[in-house]
């Protein structure tokens, strides 16, 4: 058996899911324009009814997983760039998932708790 | 009778720098004469080296083939030899630093080791087991064209040392240039390596690092877009990944 000693063998996923994940957001954010445009959104009540939706909670839920994913592979890759030392990187990785999980779990809270 | 050649004086802001004299590197200003038979920025380079012999810079073959006299010209790398001069503007001086990132040996020439070890781990020669065919291996003509704007890099260094990933990770990202000469490779009907060229560049560092800065697409004096090829190995690798 010989070890590589290049190539990681990772990478691929996650620029791919950074790549999927952002086309996901762009179609979700036009959506919404499209329904706030068509007033679908015009009071309080309205918003809640939109949201409460089976079409629109499966596709928001998918919007914040797809936000979380994304920022993750994000703000790792710029932690990779220029944070050289393990112990701060290893760190800010653990900081940076925490916060995340806790903005996805967060945000589903806000949304649907009313 | 003949006119007098219109004569032109260009200023330059040149960065210095004697490890072996100076404590730290200073930018100087010099002044050159030039002629309108000076039609390249390394025209005037030869005539200010004529001037003050101390400053030195790396060329041979002046025409954009050797890629030897790759510098920073006005904060973006280039070829001196490719730049014209007529192009720069009067009364502000050209300001030559060496290519950025790099080890400066002495004045604007750096010390390429980082770049050609990075060029060396994508193995840039031809992969084939198979017995040397009496001739040559052959390629059709599409698959030939396949290798058109990947051969002709030169190897100058312009794009790597533009491209902030290699500025921030040079010993662990491959860099453009690199990445080029890779796909280069890759999409040669002739190699056999193929799968272990992809296997060696499916890494978060030694491919993944490029952001799709186009920096080097920027800079390449010989009009080649390795970003392009970037774009086409991770087509590759998603290929064979799903």
């Amino acid at each position: 058996m010989s070890r590589l000693v290049v190539g990681a063998h990772y990478g691929v996923k996650d620029w791919l899911a950074q790549r999927i994940t952002a086309v996901l957001m762009a179609i979700y954010t036009l959506v919404i324009f499209a329904a706030v445009l068509a007033g679908a959104t015009g009071s309080h009540d309205a918003w809640r009814d939109f949201m409460a939706h089976g079409v629109v909670r499966f596709f928001t839920f998918l919007f914040i997983i797809s936000l979380g994913y994304h920022a993750w592979v994000g703000v790792r890759d710029v932690w990779m760039d220029y944070i050289k030392p393990t112990s701060i990187r290893i760190l800010l990785h653990v900081l940076t998932l925490l916060v995340l999980i806790g903005y996805a779990g967060w945000a589903i809270q806000i949304i649907w708790r009313l | 009778m003949t006119t007098p050649l219109a004569m032109r004086t260009y200023h330059f802001k040149i960065y210095r720098y004697d490890p072996d004299k100076d404590a730290k590197p200073y930018m100087q200003d010099i002044s050159v004469e030039c002629d309108p038979m000076d039609k390249k920025l390394l025209d005037a380079m030869v005539k200010l080296k004529a001037k003050d012999d101390s400053l030195s810079f790396r060329r041979s073959c002046r025409e954009g083939v050797c890629g030897s006299d790759a510098m920073n010209i006005n904060g973006k790398n280039g070829l001196a030899c490719l730049t014209d001069l007529a192009a720069f503007p009067e009364g502000k001086p050209i300001v030559l630093r060496p290519l950025p990132g790099l080890p400066v040996v002495r004045d604007l020439i750096v010390d390429m080791t980082q770049f050609f070890k990075q060029y060396l781990s994508i193995k840039p020669y031809l992969v084939n087991d198979d017995p040397l065919p009496e001739r040559e291996r052959l390629q059709s003509p599409e698959d030939r064209e396949e290798l058109n704007g990947l051969y002709e890099c030169i190897m100058c260094a312009c794009c790597t040392t533009a491209c902030p990933s290699f500025w921030w990770n040079p010993d662990k990202f491959v860099g453009p240039a690199g990445l080029l000469a890779a796909y280069r490779f890759i999409a040669d009907t002739r190699d056999q390596a193929t799968n272990e060229r992809l296997d060696n560049l499916e890494d978060p560092y030694r491919l993944f690092r490029c952001h799709t800065i186009m920096n080097c697409v920027d800079v390449c004096p010989k009009g080649l877009n390795p970003t392009k090829a970037i774009g086409k190995i991770k087509e590759m690798l998603v290929q064979r990944a799903v």
